[in-house]
């Protein structure tokens, strides 16, 4: 990162706590946001997840990371209602949720960004943002109303390298791209953002400028859950780390009882001498 | 925080109108631009040009009311062929479609049925209509590839017009219009006045379209092509209306008084600003656009994609019907001899040279406009200077073929990677 601008944090909250058409109330910073209660998955004789339990705080990026085949792609499509679990309980601000399909965790305020980022690269930036959910004036598009709100939401989350709102996504590079997914998701009112490796396939300074973005959606209360295979990543801008190893959740906590040494060793072989491991619930 | 492919990345930012460099850059951007008209103006243009070099009939002002009536064909069935085509799906079943929903509005108009125009020339839209949301019900429900369920429509279409022309008994192959108004869909006029009225209308529909639209980017403050831009364009609709009324209202006939808006003109305007309100303004065109870029993310959006690919099928379904309608009108008939399938490729031809894109998520329907015009010039300027068939097919093979590769490298240069 060669510039980092200065975020007013208390203004990022306001605007976050006042913005239109959230799904009931918001729950407040570091509070938990979502819990998973022994989840499990199988894939006829394949368990991918095996009683897994996790919390995820409001206004914190919690970092999920894990070997392939870990299972975290399982776990985050089952957060998102994409496959729903054999068994266990989603409690969503303390009650308990049934996703079963995309539709019902976007409704509840969940956005995934998947890697390949699920925009249209003949459209330009405005029109993937409120691809969807345009607003209407008189029955036609209310393009200037859109292009008002996304410029201002990308001010807001200071997305400054994008030259105008009115470019083709095509035109982006890769940093961009994913900056503009994740503000579609901020856009959409979510309070829980998944992303998916959202770095694998940038460059320095676009990584700087994605964790950046990351960190500012934990500064305006949003839950961020993060996969990635980038300790660096990780322990720049997480403030909790969750691991995954043969489809058990193996150790949760904050970022501090952790260090690369010790999250590798969980990663590889599921325990680690430093840390104790999560104890079961129930 | 600047990476090296940020740099590259096209300007679409605020010029500056009083430097050289900003105009350069809107001059560019015209070329190039969003629509990509830029270069196939120019190119009909110089068709124009070498036409008239050639024989000086070609630019008066019959063979231009000629030419305008024969591009029809070629725009109508380019505009409802490019509704599938942004979806990056294609109909080949469109040429004998048009021939249907033509023959039914002649068979219920003749002499024997002696239905109003009224209702028979609504059913042939609906028939057309109909066939196309049938095909695009078997290429959506079942996913199947557009192309083939089409090319079972375009034979079995053909059969089907065979059947209905037989059907009216001994005619020989061919069935005439015997109705008036199907007769002057093409070869009515307006009255000198009134085409005079119908330009001053039109001129000022689009000239406060396009100011109104710079007015309000002003107000909210938002960044804005240059004003002299939009002054520019509503000098040049002027200039157009006012060469184009006198070409129409000048007398094209040597023993009668001809003159006057050929009922052509208007229908080819109302379907291309029908069609392009549709793509531009309402959540549908949008999620068109969508579904044609990237069929995923749009899905993930909440689009019911089945639901808009069908959408689009009617509309070009019935895009092709209106088509048919001025089809029959025209050569004042329907035959079992139509091309239909030459038809639909012209009608491809007509869509990729303006500019649409044959993979999805590009194209507008003023592209057909400028295709169609582009073919029939070819069309009527080769046949004015004697080239045979040969001839004729290779140089709009040509021309196709050269429209596609300016096409593709502006695009190369103006998309950037990484």
């Amino acid at each position: 990162m060669m510039t980092t601008p200065e975020l007013p944090g208390s203004d990022m909250s306001e605007v976050a706590s006042t913005s239109p058409g959230g799904s009931g109330v918001r729950v407040a910073e570091g509070e938990t946001l979502l819990s998973l209660r022994g989840i499990t998955k199988d894939f006829g004789p394949v368990q991918a997840l095996q009683y897994v339990d996790l919390d995820v705080p409001a206004g914190q990026v919690t970092a999920l990371i894990g070997d392939n085949g870990a299972g975290k792609s399982v776990l985050i499509k089952t957060i998102s209602g994409i496959y729903p679990p054999t068994s266990g309980r989603i409690l969503w601000k303390g009650k308990e949720v049934h996703a079963h399909a995309p539709r019902d965790s976007t409704e509840l305020g969940i956005s995934t960004v998947y890697q390949d980022l699920a925009l249209c690269d003949n459209l330009d930036i405005v029109q993937n943002m409120y691809l969807g959910r345009e607003e209407t004036r008189f029955g036609q598009l209310d393009e200037i109303k859109m292009e008002l709100a996304t410029k201002q939401l990308l001010k807001d989350l200071s997305v400054s390298t994008v030259k105008s709102v009115r470019q083709l996504v095509a035109s982006l590079s890769g940093g961009q791209r994913q900056a503009i997914a994740v503000a579609r998701a901020v856009m959409r009112d979510s309070q829980l953002v998944i992303m998916d490796e959202p770095t694998a396939a940038l460059g320095v300074s676009q990584t700087a400028q994605v964790l950046q973005l990351v960190r500012r959606l934990a500064d305006r209360g949003i839950a961020v859950i993060l996969i990635s295979h980038n300790l660096n990543d990780v322990f720049t801008v997480a403030d909790r780390i969750a691991v995954m190893h043969l489809g058990n959740l193996v150790s949760q906590g904050p970022i501090s009882n952790y260090d690369t040494a010790s999250a590798v060793e969980m990663i590889t072989t599921g325990q680690s001498s430093r840390v104790p491991a999560t104890p079961r619930a129930e | 925080m600047s990476t090296p492919t940020e740099d590259h990345a096209p300007s679409h930012t605020i010029a500056q109108p009083t430097s050289s460099a900003g105009v350069l850059k809107q001059l560019k951007r015209l070329w190039q631009g969003e629509s990509g008209l830029g270069p196939i103006l120019v190119g009909l243009l110089a068709l124009v040009i070498y036409f008239e070099a050639r024989t000086s009939v070609f630019l008066s002002a019959g063979n231009i009311t000629n030419l305008f009536i024969q591009s029809t064909i070629f725009i109508l069935l380019g505009m409802a062929e490019i509704w599938v085509l942004l979806m990056g799906d294609i109909d080949l079943s469109i040429g004998y479609s048009a021939g249907i929903g033509g023959a039914i509005a002649v068979i219920l108009t003749s002499t024997q049925h002696n239905w109003p125009f009224w209702i028979a020339l609504p059913l042939g839209l609906v028939a057309c209509t109909l066939v196309s949301v049938i095909f695009g019900s078997i290429i959506i429900r079942l996913r199947l590839p557009s192309f083939i369920v089409t090319l079972a429509g375009q034979i079995g279409l053909a059969g089907v017009l065979l059947f209905l022309i037989d059907s009216q008994g001994n005619s020989g192959g061919s069935l005439p219009v015997q109705e008036k108004v199907l007769y002057d869909l093409v070869n009515g006029n307006f009255t000198p006045l009134a085409t005079w009225i119908f330009i001053a209308v039109v001129v000022a529909l689009m000239s406060w379209i396009i100011m109104s639209s710079e007015r309000r980017r002003r107000a909210a403050g938002l960044e804005q092509k240059p004003f002299w831009l939009s002054v520019v364009k509503v000098a040049a609709l002027i200039v157009a209306g006012i060469v184009l009324g006198v070409i129409f209202n000048s007398n094209r006939s040597s023993f009668t008084n001809l003159s006057g808006m050929p009922f052509a003109i208007p229908i080819d305007l109302g379907v291309l600003g029908i069609g392009s309100y549709i793509l531009t303004k309402s959540r549908a065109g949008r999620y068109i656009y969508a579904i044609g870029g990237n069929v995923e993310a749009a899905r993930r959006a909440g689009i019911n994609v089945n639901r808009y690919r069908l959408l689009a099928f009617a509309l070009s379904g019935f895009t092709t019907g209106i088509a048919g309608l001025l089809y029959v009108s025209r050569l004042n008939g329907i035959s079992t001899g139509i091309e239909g399938g030459t038809y639909v490729l012209y009608a491809v031809a007509a869509a990729v040279i303006g500019g649409t894109s044959l993979f999805g998520g590009r194209g507008k329907m003023i592209h057909a406009v400028i295709g169609g015009l582009v073919i029939a010039t070819i069309d009527n300027g080769m046949a004015l200077i004697n080239v045979s068939a040969s001839g004729l097919y290779m140089v709009t093979a040509l021309v196709l073929l050269a429209a596609v590769v300016v096409d593709a490298l502006a695009r190369r240069g103006n998309t950037v990677t990484g």
